[in-house]
């Protein structure tokens, strides 16, 4: 079936950051195709590469980077969010004049007609929030 | 199949799962994750009400959730049903639709 996560806030703020891993994961290991995973409001946080969390706890955004490059998975982190909490690729960094970016490695920012698309495509939307 | 709703709130906290079993049709189930399974747990004063729901819904909780706050299935009221995240997965291709309760 073909499945896509809405995740609304952020990594080490609320559970549901760590749910939707955990549900994603499951999914894609019952053989289900995982549309598209769409990051919002504090969600998009998941998406830094910069953040460094103790070597005794779990590093979230690694584990969405791991498991994006080994099932191909679409991470999409909302554009408007983004700006907001200072989640930049390159192209962003540079057309808003800021001296770097931080995006992780297999997310990509796009706006919010994605999730639309993700609802419109999918079999299923599932959302984890607060 | 009817909807699946979804309640990650504690029923000591906030209201969701009131609002989950007001709208639910009768045939739809209930899944509590996150402090939403706190409802799970037998001997609180929300016991009875999710023991009542059972006449009309299925109610599942989410077993890697019940095993994070200590608790442990001997702890879940009789007729709920524990999953995993594979059994999660499989409620939300089962049900029609998903319903989070945030």
């Amino acid at each position: 079936m073909k499945l896509s996560v809405l995740v609304n806030e952020g990594p080490y703020q609320h559970q549901s950051a760590d749910s939707a891993l955990m549900f994603t994961k499951a999914a894609v290991e019952k053989g289900h195709e995982i549309f598209r995973v769409f990051f919002y409001h504090d969600g998009v946080n998941v998406g830094t590469r910069l953040a460094i969390p103790p070597q005794d706890d779990r590093n979230i955004t690694e584990q969405w980077t791991a498991l994006a490059k080994e099932h191909d998975l679409d991470l999409v982190i909302c554009i408007a969010a983004a700006q907001r909490r200072g989640i930049l690729d390159e192209n962003e960094a540079k057309r808003q004049g800021k001296d770097g970016d931080n995006i992780a490695e297999g997310f990509r920012i796009s706006g919010l007609g994605q999730l639309i698309e993700a609802g419109i495509q999918s079999d299923r939307l599932v959302i984890f929030g607060d | 199949m009817p909807m699946l709703h979804t309640v990650n709130k504690s029923p000591f906290e906030r209201r969701t799962l009131d609002t989950a079993l007001r709208h639910a049709v009768k045939g739809a189930a209930i899944l509590l994750i996150e402090d939403g399974v706190y409802a799970a747990f037998d001997g609180t004063v929300v016991a009875d009400k999710v023991r009542a729901a059972l006449a009309d819904h299925k109610i599942y909780v989410l077993g890697p959730d019940v095993t994070a706050r200590g608790m442990s299935e001997h702890h879940v009221i009789d007729g709920l049903e524990v999953v995993d995240y594979g059994g999660f997965v499989d409620l939300v291709t089962e049900y029609d639709k998903v319903q989070s309760w945030l």
